[in-house]
């Protein structure tokens, strides 16, 4: 991958796949997956559905053991996920209050009690659900759970943050507000890594960009030059619209 | 109608044996309710999070266990504490305790399996959500019993409501001894045998107000949880 000029140095990067190969059962879902996600811009995966894009951030947060390979974070080699979060794409609410959700990220992360009623109003603030706080979380909309999602997963203060589909079935109001989050996370130092269909989005967001296609990594280049002038005949059809199968 | 009529002036008069026998009722089924929750619950979010081998056979008994006729349950509990059974030196037959144990027995399972049940359905949604955020095992039990919390009291309510309205067993370990061990549904099947319907029927009147209290309650504990389910 090429790196971006980082803001803030981040002990936990570079996150590196070596020769990653993820089974579930008999079916390979990954297949011989080496990438090496640096600090800076957003790096966006794109590939059609099953191209493994969930799988990537599933075993990279740890959730998924791999098969074969290798995922490093930092320098050291072995090293378990740190100070990462991860957002998916149907973000589950727990059974209490927006604000109650925040206050139970924060908890999990041993955020002391007493900081957690202002850090919750931050990141509620943050997120632009300041004015939700005691709604009851499942009764939210579709872009309103994206926001309280990643108003979660920013109380862990991860140096890297995993996005699964983050505006996959939301309005074009609700993408737009998660695309300047997205961009307002970024700005703070947080690596931002995530999945997308749609290659507007990819281009408006990506700093680099990874494309899967059948588990494997096709093409892999800063977003202009991969959109613009790819290198391979699979991301050429993928960008003009074809139907990869 | 006279007997209705009689039936409901026997309610509304107040008659101190006839609430006697009621208070009785309710002491033994909360008490029973209470008991079978401590046991029943925990047991029920234990198999619920546990993977273990023949985690089915479990699963698929406790269920089966739901349907315990009451008499069979009535008849194993007085073969334990009468005086010749493992637990007669306690010389708890024929008592309100013995009465509790039968129907702490009898609840037991419905609370446990009905516990199972909705922990584990809580716990395929929130499984991945707790590994991403690393919640740790102890705070993933909590959690889950407390976001469960409004399914999970409407469980004990269909306990009670099944403590409340049961005769078969307790009518074999209590004995249906007057001012003792007489509860309202043991009452209702002597005096209907005896032909005091007045009494019966008041009783009766009593025990459908309890179970639609009971009902009313389940309602509006799922009605407000309902703000809260996805």
């Amino acid at each position: 991958m090429n790196a971006v000029a980082a803001p803030l140095p981040l002990s936990d990067l570079p996150l590196v796949f070596d020769q990653v190969a993820v089974r579930v059962g008999d079916t390979a879902i990954l297949r011989d997956v080496s990438l090496r996600f640096t600090s800076g811009a957003p790096t966006v995966l794109i590939g059609p559905n099953g191209s493994g894009k969930t799988t990537l951030l599933r075993a990279a947060m740890g959730l998924i053991p791999p098969a074969a390979g290798v995922i490093r974070w930092g320098e050291q080699s072995g090293a378990g996920p740190r100070c990462s979060a991860l957002v998916f794409q149907r973000p589950v609410m727990l059974r209490r209050s927006v604000a109650d959700n925040v206050s139970y990220a924060l908890m999990v992360a041993s955020v002391p009690r007493a900081q957690r009623k202002a850090r919750t109003q931050q990141l509620l603030d943050l997120v632009g659900l300041g004015s939700l706080a005691e709604r009851p979380a499942p009764r939210l909309s579709g872009g309103e759970r994206q926001r309280l999602a990643l108003a979660r997963a920013l109380a862990r203060d991860p140096a890297v943050l995993f996005l699964d589909e983050p505006t996959a079935s939301l309005d074009p109001a609700a993408t737009l507000a998660i695309e300047e989050l997205v961009r307002a996370i970024s700005a703070r130092g947080v690596k931002i890594v995530m999945t997308t269909h749609d290659l507007g989005e990819a281009s408006r967001l990506a700093g680099d960009v990874v494309l899967l296609h059948r588990g494997e990594v096709v093409e892999t280049g800063p977003v202009g030059q991969l959109l613009g002038t790819p290198r391979t005949e699979v991301a050429r059809r993928f960008i003009t619209g074809q139907l990869l199968l | 109608m006279p007997e209705q009529t009689s039936a409901l002036q026997l309610v509304l008069s107040g008659d101190p044996a006839l609430y006697a026998i009621v208070r009785l009722s309710l002491a033994v089924s909360f008490g029973a309710t209470l008991l079978a929750a401590l046991l029943g619950a925990p047991l029920g979010a234990l198999i619920a999070l546990s993977r273990f081998h023949g985690r089915h056979v479990i699963v698929v008994a406790l269920n089966a266990l739901m349907g315990l006729p009451p008499v069979v349950v009535g008849l194993t509990v007085y073969l334990l504490l009468s005086r010749s059974g493992p637990l007669g030196e306690f010389g708890l037959l024929f008592t309100p305790a013995a009465m509790v144990i039968t129907q702490t027995v009898l609840v037991l399972p419905i609370i446990a399996a009905l516990t199972r049940q909705t922990i584990e359905d809580l716990w395929l949604e929130y499984r991945d959500e707790f590994a991403a955020m690393g919640v740790g095992r102890l705070q993933r039990i909590r959690t889950l019993l407390w976001d469960a919390r409004f399914s999970l009291v409407t469980t004990l309510l269909a306990g009670f409501g099944r403590a409340a309205a049961e005769v078969g067993s307790i009518i074999i370990v209590g004995g249906n001894i007057e001012g003792f061990t007489r509860t309202m549904t043991t009452t209702i099947a002597l005096e209907t045998s005896k032909g005091n319907l007045p009494l019966a029927m008041g009783l009766g009147m009593l025990l459908l107000g309890i179970v639609l209290a009971v009902n009313i309650a389940a309602w509006a504990v799922k009605y407000f949880g309902a703000r809260f389910e996805q």
